[in-house]
């Protein structure tokens, strides 16, 4: 938690540093990268299903008005609840109303992003109610204090070691290394909280505008239980999860679970259809369902509108090199990963330090070619820098060099000049200097890792004029 | 040498022309020897990517305007660079689109292509009669290999390399961590991976790694320089036109 009040560099610099975490990365990132792989490489036509995916998204997002009033109107006429909550704030505001006026004292949780987004446990204690996160991975990090590290995946920065000693401290386990003994502890617990708890939330991972039914997809069945065991039954989905139909659901499930865990499709997916109808043996009394904008409708009309055809799958933190060095916590939001750099600054802009995020990527692809819906993630980076750097967010010097840049590049005589490149190289790097004052001196950067390169004594193009005079006729 | 056929304008790309010019003589003799007149215009310097990757939107579009400027005309354009090329087929779409040099800028895409790409897939070669003594390995640089699908055409060129023997490189599609200024900006991101790779060349025992980017052979040279790991780094420019 610590960690993530700090300045981005520092950020960086701690999970470079932290041992554990880079040694829980390097075994945990390349199974993933690798299920995925052979997953998608079983399909006979990968290609196919991932256009039809984003074929789907796009046709969803182009639609996005319809499809949500069709699926709030289908949700109300089977008795359930819609909350059109244009913030995180209007959302915890909703379900804090809801949980006082039904006298709820304890809630459980299943695994939702969007929650996390709206620091929705913080919202609930802060009215006094007690939020118990279900899913072993939400529970783990819901124990430590820390926020997820991973889309799917919230306590992969942690290794089974440090999962033992947190055990041991908040439940009294005995000192053990074991997995399933870990799970078999964490299993108690929740059990009697799913026994005692009034309110379930869930997330959504797709709703269905025709049948006005929600998706939830886990590997662990939490999800079920906190769907159903409670009385009243809260789902927080973001406006942009909808499809229209199950047949573009089927897609999605698919691309979904193969692209995430490497599975044909998870080990369960829940639908949900509202409150319990007469004759139906379980299931909530109420049911109430929180289309959360929170930004979103905003992008959606933007030039980052593709940025919501994802479907959270963690595909391309997976395959990101940063994120494989860093980890998700240095990212400093809920989101991390590329995904994370393109949605952080455009959902939460007044974050200080957040418009540093698109520049923690190299640009190359990878993501964009793990993403099932291929999403033009280093292009969005690649556009919100400019955003960034036409907003003024730019480092001390550096307007400079780049007007230097222009100036060099666009005068072949001072071009030609010589030594022009190494002088701007120097003038960008000196300019970091200014806003990273803990850092080793700039040029360190560069050298602290590998040595520099020296600039030729004669460029080509002057060798080339030697050679061949300076008409421009061919040689 | 042969009659020529084909005209080709020879964009080496600043880095090239300032730190490596062998590397644009070596392209230039490649191209020669399959009977292309090769054009160097006076006053060509850079593709503008540089600046439109730190997010200065404004200054990439007033030299990547020139640039466009300068190489108007006729005849294919070449550059040792994957990366270059991908910023001028791929990026120069979004950069130019609803701008005067939008025209232009769309004509340059049309004939723009990476050096080994335009010898495998353009002029139909498999074997520049080169010859080069080594163990060798390849790195994929990431914007040619996902913005313009290159991959299979230096490997072909480099199978018919006699002398040459190629091994594979574990994760060659992974990215060597320069990035532009990503390199400065993020150095120890950037460190971090770049050990990665010079871990995956040492675990070859290559002692040559051949890419078709001045930029990463900047980053993988300085990081296996500074490591003393006796691996050589070449453009594959300059082991096509080994004899
Ligand atoms: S951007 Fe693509 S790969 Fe990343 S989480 Fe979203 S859907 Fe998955």
């Amino acid at each position: 938690m610590a960690t993530q009040m700090l300045p981005f560099y520092d950020r960086v610099e701690d999970a470079l540093q932290n041992s554990t975490l880079q040694h829980a990365l390097e075994r945990n990132m390349p199974r993933f990268v690798a299920l995925r792989a052979q997953a998608l490489n079983k399909l006979i036509d990968e290609a196919a299903l991932r256009d039809q995916a984003r074929a789907i998204r796009a046709k969803s997002l182009a639609r996005l008005d319809e499809l949500l009033t069709r699926l709030a109107d289908t949700v109300e006429a089977r008795g359930g609840h819609v909350c059109w909550a244009t913030d995180g704030k209007a959302a915890g505001q909703y379900i804090a109303e809801l949980a006082q006026r039904q006298a709820v004292k304890s809630i459980v949780k299943s695994k939702s992003m969007a929650s996390e987004e709206i620091h929705l446990n913080a919202q609930l204690e802060a009215h006094s109610l007690e939020v118990i996160e279900t899913d072993l991975g939400e529970y783990i990090i819901q124990l430590s204090g820390e926020t997820p590290s991973h889309i799917i995946a919230p306590a992969i920065h942690m290794t089974r070691q440090e999962i033992g000693q947190l055990f041991q401290e908040k439940l009294g386990m005995e000192p053990t290394e074991d997995i399933p003994t870990m799970t078999r502890t964490a299993r108690r617990v929740l059990r009697q909280r799913f026994v005692q708890a009034d309110m379930g939330i869930s997330g959504v991972n797709f709703g269905i505008a025709e049948s006005g039914g929600m998706v939830l997809v886990t590997n662990e069945g939490n999800a079920d239980l906190t769907t159903s065991v409670p009385r009243i039954h809260v789902a927080i989905m973001g406006i942009e999860r909808v499809v229209e139909s199950l047949d573009d659901l089927a897609v999605m499930l698919q691309v979904l679970a193969r692209s995430a865990t490497g599975q044909k499709l998870s080990v369960y997916t829940t639908f949900l259809s509202g409150p319990t109808r007469p004759g139906e043996p379980d299931g909530p009394e109420e049911f109430h369902l929180i289309l959360l904008d929170n930004g979103r409708s905003r992008i959606l009309g933007s030039a980052y509108a593709e940025a919501l055809m994802c479907i959270r799958c963690g595909a391309c933190l997976n395959a990101c090199p940063v994120y494989q060095s860093i980890g998700g916590h240095a990212y400093g939001g809920v989101y991390s990963g590329p995904i994370g750099s393109v949605i952080s600054p455009l959902l939460q802009p007044d974050v200080p330090d957040v418009h540093q995020l698109p520049y923690a990527s190299t640009l190359c692809g990878a993501c964009q070619e793990a993403c099932p819906v291929r999403i033009a993630l280093p292009d969005m980076l690649l556009r919100l820098r400019g955003d960034a750097v036409q907003a003024g967010k730019v480092a001390p010097g550096e307007q400079a060099a780049m007007t230097a840049w222009q100036a060099t590049m666009n005068n072949p005589a001072l071009y030609r000049a010589g030594g022009t490149m190494a002088s701007i190289i120097t003038r960008l790097v000196g300019g970091r200097e200014g806003v990273l004052k803990q850092l080793p001196p700039p040029l360190a950067g560069w050298t602290q890792h590998r040595d520099f390169p020296t600039f030729a004594k004669q460029s080509f193009s002057e060798r080339w004029a030697a050679q061949h005079g300076t008409d421009e006729e061919p040689q | 040498m042969m009659q020529p056929t084909r005209r080709a304008t020879l964009f080496v790309t600043c880095i090239v022309d300032q730190m490596y010019p062998e590397i644009g003589e070596a392209t230039a003799v490649l191209l020669q020897a399959q009977g292309v007149a090769v054009r160097v215009p006076r006053g060509l310097t850079c593709c503008g990517q540089m600046a439109l990757n730190a997010g200065f939107r404004d200054e990439a579009y007033a030299v990547a305007g020139r640039t466009i400027e300068v190489l108007r005309g006729q005849g294919d354009i070449v550059l040792p660079s994957g990366s270059c090329t991908a910023m001028i087929r791929h990026l120069y779409h979004e950069l130019f689109h609803g701008t005067p040099h939008q025209q232009a800028a769309e004509a340059l895409i049309g004939r723009t292509y990476e050096l080994t790409e335009y010898l495998v897939d353009v002029l139909g070669v498999q074997d520049v009669g080169a010859h080069y003594a080594a163990r060798a390995t390849y790195h994929d640089a990431c914007h040619g290999l996902r913005y313009l699908d290159l991959s299979r055409q230096a490997r072909t060129l480099l199978a018919h390399v006699r002398g040459l023997e190629l091994v594979p490189l574990p994760a060659c599609t992974e990215c060597c961590g320069f990035g532009g200024l990503f390199a400065v900006k993020q150095a120890a991101i950037s460190g971090a991976m770049l050990q990665r790779k010079l871990a995956n060349i040492t675990s070859t025992s290559a002692d040559l790694l051949i890419t078709g980017d001045a930029s990463c052979m900047t980053q993988i040279a300085g990081g296996l320089k500074r490591n003393a790991a006796p691996v050589q780094v070449r453009h594959i420019a300059e082991v096509l036109v080994g004899r």
